[in-house]
């Protein structure tokens, strides 16, 4: 592995929908193994930010590269957790099947777009089910799911393809808080072999986890999670948000 | 239904017609699947209806009309999947449109068509009945043709299906196989056009995939699921509708139609009483 590239390489990057600026001159490098929390407020970008590092929009200015390449050919060394799943509930798949879309590309050969699923597949499905804790979920229909267990197979679906990037788009708004800390904990230990960037818009949560916090409303500004303090929250927000007492132990 | 078996032997029209209908069961259970849990049936209506146009024009020019119908839902396909792609905004006025601008253009040219002979009506509720046996191997060629390419690029399609953000990001040409799921569509539009006409291609293309999905939970399960109640329903309606003399296309479509009010309302039922002794259990 080439640590020296960095896992996300971005200057200078800017986005409108129409007239309204979305993005302007954003410059974010991410070290691989870094473990990186991009907070700000609703409309402020973030959403846009991870598309362009999706390579799912392209940049109108400046320049985004991951691990090295423009985005489009990196996809296959990310994992991505949206938000908001783009599937119906009610589709009929099991929670294996969903899993196995992660794996999509990932054959040698002609096996990787014609025909079925391979047994490597099958045995990668399962690892990253096990990884999650999910693995009793594997012949479950993906409708009949809770919030919690949904979110444990989306991981699972980034994870089965070995990513080394794994995005995470508000991985704890839909679950409750208990759930919170245990999908924290799971990033933490995958945090061992992949870089991790997750969105939040809950600094004071993320920080106990996070080793940076990058703010985001339009512009960018990086911190690293000692300095965090209300001032900052202050500037990012324009007011005092929901503030909790937190030790950084990092 | 004795009556129907008996004639079932004698007659090669009605042995010809049966065949048809189990052609045209392969293509509903496989595509209409994908139709169903897509939620594309609109479009699929859009793309049956401007067949018109291409029959007509074939009529009028002198070609086969298979010919003209399989050409003409290949590019009314790729339109609204070209429209559906660009213009998302206004997908269902456009697909409103070519619908109708496919009936208009093809009503016209029938119109038209100098010494025309055959019957409008047949083109838009289908005669099963008056299937040439030629027509038989051109729907076996393109029942072929479908499961070929579903089964080649079944993950794709399902990923298409499923979550199309997720394809792309995988690296799958989601644009092209999201037209190419077209294609197919069109594809078995036409092959049930020759069973039911163009009006009721829409209630094969999606019955039978809505009734297996009650019941059924995995894709390959409800096109298997699907394409065994096609078979029934066309070869029920034919046997039904013999011996009182009926069209059989809405025979068909009748009796899919009764089956699908009955299976949504036995699990609705089903449901609700797994849930009440659940309850009471808990």
């Amino acid at each position: 592995m080439t640590t020296s590239v960095p896992a996300i390489s971005i200057t200078g990057a800017a986005y409108s929908y129409g007239e309204a600026p979305v993005l302007e001159g954003v410059d974010l490098e991410v070290a691989q193994g870094e473990f990186l929390g991009l907070v700000g407020p609703n409309a402020g970008g973030k959403s846009t930010l991870l598309k362009l590092i999706l390579g799912l929009f392209e940049p109108q200015a400046g320049r985004v590269l991951v691990l090295g390449r423009p985005p489009d050919q990196a996809r296959r060394l990310l994992g991505y957790v949206p938000q908001y799943p783009a599937f119906p509930r009610d589709f009929p798949i099991t929670v294996e099947q969903v899993v196995l879309m992660g794996r999509l590309g990932s054959g040698q050969g002609w096996r990787r777009w014609l025909g079925g699923w391979s047994q490597t597949d099958h045995v990668a499905a399962r690892a990253a089910l096990q990884e999650v804790r999910a693995e009793d979920l594997a012949g479950r229909r993906i409708g009949t799911l809770s919030g919690g267990q949904l979110q444990r197979v989306l991981v699972a679906r980034a994870l089965v393809g070995q990513p080394r990037l794994l995005i995470l788009d508000e991985p704890t708004a839909n679950i409750d808080q208990r759930m919170e800390g245990e999908i924290f904990d799971l990033l933490r230990v995958l945090n061992k072999r992949m870089t991790i960037l997750v969105v939040s818009h809950d600094v004071a949560f993320i920080s106990a986890y996070v080793t940076r916090v990058a703010c985001l409303n339009r512009t960018l500004v990086c911190h690293r999670t000692e300095t965090i303090d209300g001032g900052i929250i202050h500037e990012l927000y324009g007011e005092d948000v929901r503030r909790v007492a937190h030790e950084h132990t990092l | 239904m004795i009556e129907f078996l008996q004639a079932l032997s004698h007659h090669a029209f009605l042995q010809t017609a049966l065949l048809a209908g189990l052609l045209a069961a392969v293509g509903c259970g496989v595509v209409g699947t994908f139709v169903v849990v897509k939620r594309i049936a609109f479009l699929a209506g859009g793309i049956a209806h401007s067949v018109l146009g291409g029959m007509g024009a074939a009529l009028y020019f002198g070609f086969d009309p298979l010919a003209g119908a399989l050409a003409a839902s290949l590019v009314s396909a790729l339109l609204i999947g070209w429209v559906r792609l660009h213009w998302s905004a206004q997908e269902d006025t456009l697909i409103g449109a070519l619908w109708a601008i496919g009936m208009a253009v093809g009503i016209l040219f029938i119109s038209k068509t100098p010494g025309y002979s055959g019957d409008l009506m047949s083109y838009l509720f289908g005669n099963i009945l008056l299937v040439p046996t030629r027509d038989l191997w051109v729907m076996a060629g393109l029942d072929a043709l479908l499961l070929a390419v579903v089964l080649t690029f079944y993950r794709q399609f399902l990923a298409v299906a499923f979550d199309e953000e997720q394809a792309r990001l995988r690296g799958v040409p989601v644009t092209f196989f999201y037209l190419l799921l077209l294609c197919l569509v069109a594809v078995t539009v036409v092959l049930l056009i020759q069973v039911v006409g163009l009006i009721l291609v829409i209630a094969l293309l999606t019955l039978p995939a809505a009734i297996a999905g009650h019941w059924v939970h995995t894709l390959g399960r409800i096109m298997l699921l699907a394409t065994g109640l096609g078979a029934v329903f066309t070869s029920a309606g034919l046997a039904l509708a013999y011996s009182p003399d009926l069209p059989a296309g809405p025979t068909m479509i009748l009796l899919a139609g009764a089956t699908y009010v009955a299976s949504a309302l036995g699990t609705g039922l089903l449901q609700r009483r797994r849930a009440r002794r659940r309850a009471t259990a808990a």
